[in-house]
């Protein structure tokens, strides 16, 4: 029979006497504050602040090095009065419309072709998005180029092909530069989405693929009926971010067409910058900039309560 | 070892002198500060970085280090984008802090009056000296009677135009009226020359055609009280109605897109033939004569003249932008700015930068007409006396906040804009006048 000398334990009164902030922490309520501390002292300095910062100039008159006065709801009086601002209204939601339709589309296709399995795929993947990683202003400032109605290599192309005769205005023209400014934000924005979806989509099995292929379904029937209903949560979420994006989009029209021509392609972002920075009334471009949560804040609440709606189905 | 607490740190450390009589050498130890008289000033200039860079060359190189011998001062030069200007100026005069000395264009300084320091002092001398300030240098850098900048220079447009291609339209001058114009344009975009100009939302080149042209026909935005709009007039609609044709006939319709360095790269690829701007183009084709040819080979800056925008029937007119140096009204070294723009204003200083310039750029004040730099090249010439012929936006009123934001939003560019993209005149100017009757109330 084998004794084994089991170690007596150690006193409670030898252990080394705990500070009064490792008492604290043991306590979960407190060690609960001190990890959420950090995020919300961030979340205030660079969110809650100019959120409310953007408010209070709202109501007032304060231009630039002019503390200004209470003036109630006059700015949004007048920021509804304003006739570009209606313009800009207008083209905020189209561009926002148009580009999250054509973001989606081609992203959810993109990402079907890369979840395949083919010769370069981690290669393809990496290089597709690029557009993403290119800071905006450079990428867009060689879009001006692609553009240029003198110089543009689209229309030479277009031309050496003999699909035209003649040069197309494509930053001039108010449709077109409108047009243009889509293309460039869907060139940008596809990548995000194709990314996001392929990752949603190798998280369905593929035994549900195979489930349904020995039921008969075809590939059409198995994305609608399998993939696209497992992925709807991740594409209500990626849709939510790029809405959120493309609303507030600042640089590339800046860069691309200063809003013009004749305001075709003003945004609330750029008509905001105008006036708040160009003009120096700082509270009618915080107005015309908080202009965009309402509609904004409609737009999150019926895509979280879709999402909901979603992962609870 | 004395002892300082918190108040007594920050009452020792706001003057060294003070430190060292209240604490003595302890005192100053504490503040881990060199007295006053040891310390030296840090001056921050901000300027926009300039079409021609030769000339930020020399300030960096050679202007910037001999003022710091010169006032024993340490200088921090910063060159940024123009269109930069204004958002820097804003977040330092919100925040109250950032550079001490920030060059303003167009009418901006009024924009920030009440942000910048008094300086006049200095500009009284310097204007004194040297001949006095154009009007329109006045009317930007007074406010409230007081100096609330020192005018540095002026910098403008005129047409530069390719001569042998003018000779070929049957104009050996450039046309003078704005129906010669119309008749030469015709010809030049029939034979693929056709004039370039923005008509888009763009910092300089926009305004600095359409308010001339505008003004040329006789309209105005406001009456002279500032307040009237007197835009919606016979003259008015006469312009945006002569403008469509001219447009259409004469103009490169790429213009509805162009920024303020599209027409550089056309003229100077040779798919135009005439556009407003500043001798940055001459200046360009001038540097590089072999790279910039004509299609017989030669060099394009031979080809190259200036000429004044059309003249109407209320005469003919520039849109120049005075560049004034401001002296920010947080700025802590108030003085040493002051001091540092009397010695970088003066004559002999200034004169270098001046030349460095090649007639770029006009004087603030009378003397430089006189310059010996008008006599070196003639094809510069008439950029001498571009003041004399210049206008402010907002005219007949102040260049005021009001005009800036007409300006910021574009209304007046938008008016032929709109015309030109087939907009009735009548409705174009209704709707320019509606907006500016808001900007106004």
């Amino acid at each position: 029979m084998t004794f084994t000398t089991v170690a007596a334990p150690r006193s409670y009164a030898r252990t080394p006497r705990r500070g009064p902030v490792t008492r604290l922490l043991e306590d979960e309520r407190w060690l609960a504050i001190v990890l959420l501390l950090p995020t919300v002292v961030l979340l205030g300095l660079f969110i809650a602040y100019p959120f409310i910062k953007g408010i209070m100039l709202s109501v007032t008159d304060t231009k630039v090095g002019v503390p200004g006065h209470f003036v109630g709801l006059q700015n949004f009086v007048n920021v509804w009065h304003d006739g570009i601002f209606r313009v800009a209204v207008w083209n905020t939601c189209i561009y926002t419309a148009i580009a999250t339709i054509f973001k989606l589309a081609l992203g959810l296709w993109l990402a079907v072709l890369l979840n395949n399995n083919f010769k370069g795929k981690a290669f393809t993947r990496a290089f597709i998005l690029l557009p993403f990683i290119i800071p905006t202003v450079l990428s867009t400032l060689a879009w001006k180029w692609m553009f240029d109605p003198t110089f543009s290599v689209i229309n030479w192309g277009l031309y050496r092909l003999g699909i035209i005769d003649h040069r197309i205005n494509w930053l001039g023209d108010p449709d077109l530069a409108l047009i243009s400014v889509i293309i460039v934000n869907v060139w940008r924005g596809v990548p995000f989405f194709a990314i996001s979806l392929l990752a949603g989509l190798q998280t369905i099995s593929p035994e549900l693929h195979e489930a349904a292929a020995i039921d008969g379904a075809r590939a059409w029937q198995r994305f609608r009926h399998v993939t696209w209903p497992l992925l709807l949560p991740v594409t209500l979420v990626v849709m939510l971010f790029s809405v959120i994006q493309t609303f507030a989009d600042f640089q590339l029209v800046y860069v691309l067409t200063g809003g013009g021509p004749a305001n075709a392609t003003q945004l609330f972002s750029t008509y905001a910058y105008q006036i708040g920075i160009g003009t120096g009334l700082l509270s009618q471009g915080a107005t015309i900039s908080l202009a965009v949560f309402p509609v904004l804040l409609v737009v999150v609440i019926v895509q979280l309560f879709y999402i909901r709606k979603a992962e609870t189905h | 070892m004395v002892r300082i607490n918190r108040r007594r740190l920050l009452q020792l450390s706001g003057a060294g002198a003070a430190t060292a009589a209240a604490g003595g050498l302890a005192g100053i130890l504490a503040s881990s500060r060199a007295p006053a008289y040891g310390q030296t000033t840090n001056l921050h200039w901000v300027r926009w970085s300039d079409y021609v860079p030769a000339s930020d060359q020399l300030l960096r190189n050679k202007i910037v280090p001999d003022g710091e011998k010169a006032l024993g001062i340490k200088i921090q030069f910063e060159t940024i984008n123009a269109n930069d200007i204004q958002a820097r100026v804003t977040s330092s005069i919100q925040s109250g802090s950032g550079p001490d000395i920030i060059m303003a264009v167009n009418n901006w300084p009024q924009l920030y009056a009440t942000s910048l320091a008094d300086v006049s002092d200095v500009a009284e001398e310097i204007g004194n000296a040297q001949g006095g300030y154009y009007d329109m240098c006045k009317t930007v850098g007074i406010y409230g009677g007081k100096w609330i900048g020192v005018p540095w220079a002026i910098g403008g447009g005129l047409v530069v135009y390719r001569k042998s291609w003018l000779a070929e339209a049957g104009y050996e001058k450039f046309p003078v009226t704005w129906d010669q114009w119309h008749d030469a344009g015709r010809k030049l975009k029939a034979a693929g020359h056709p004039i370039g100009q923005t008509l888009g939302h763009t910092f300089g080149d926009a305004s600095g055609f359409w308010y001339p042209y505008l003004w040329s026909w006789g309209g105005k935005e406001v009456e002279a009280d500032g307040k009237t709009v007197a835009l919606n007039s016979k003259e008015t609609i006469e312009s945006v109605k002569f403008a469509v044709p001219f447009w259409n006939d004469c103009c490169d319709p790429g213009g509805l897109a162009w920024d303020d360095s599209s027409n550089n790269r056309a003229f100077l690829s040779g798919t135009i033939s005439a556009t407003n701007n500043g001798a940055s183009i001459y200046l360009e084709a001038k540097k590089k004569p072999d790279m910039y040819l004509t299609d017989k080979g030669t060099a394009m800056k031979d080809d190259i003249s200036h000429a004044p925008l059309g003249t109407g029937a209320g005469g003919h007119f520039a849109l120049p932008g005075p560049f004034i140096d401001m002296v920010m009204g947080y700025s802590k070294n108030q003085k040493a700015a002051k001091d540092f723009l009397r010695w970088v204003h003066s004559k002999p200083v200034f004169e270098e930068w001046f030349t460095s310039q090649q007639g770029y750029t006009d004087g603030a004040t009378k003397y430089w007409e006189k310059d010996p730099v008008w006599d070196k090249d003639p094809v510069m010439l008439p950029f001498r006396d571009l003041p004399n012929s210049a206008r402010l936006m907002g005219y007949a009123g102040p260049p005021n906040q009001k005009a800036a934001e007409v300006q910021t939003k574009y209304i007046i560019v938008d008016m032929y804009a709109k015309a030109v993209q087939g907009m009735p005149a009548e409705d174009a100017v209704k709707w320019a006048t509606g907006e500016l009757t808001k900007v106004y109330a």
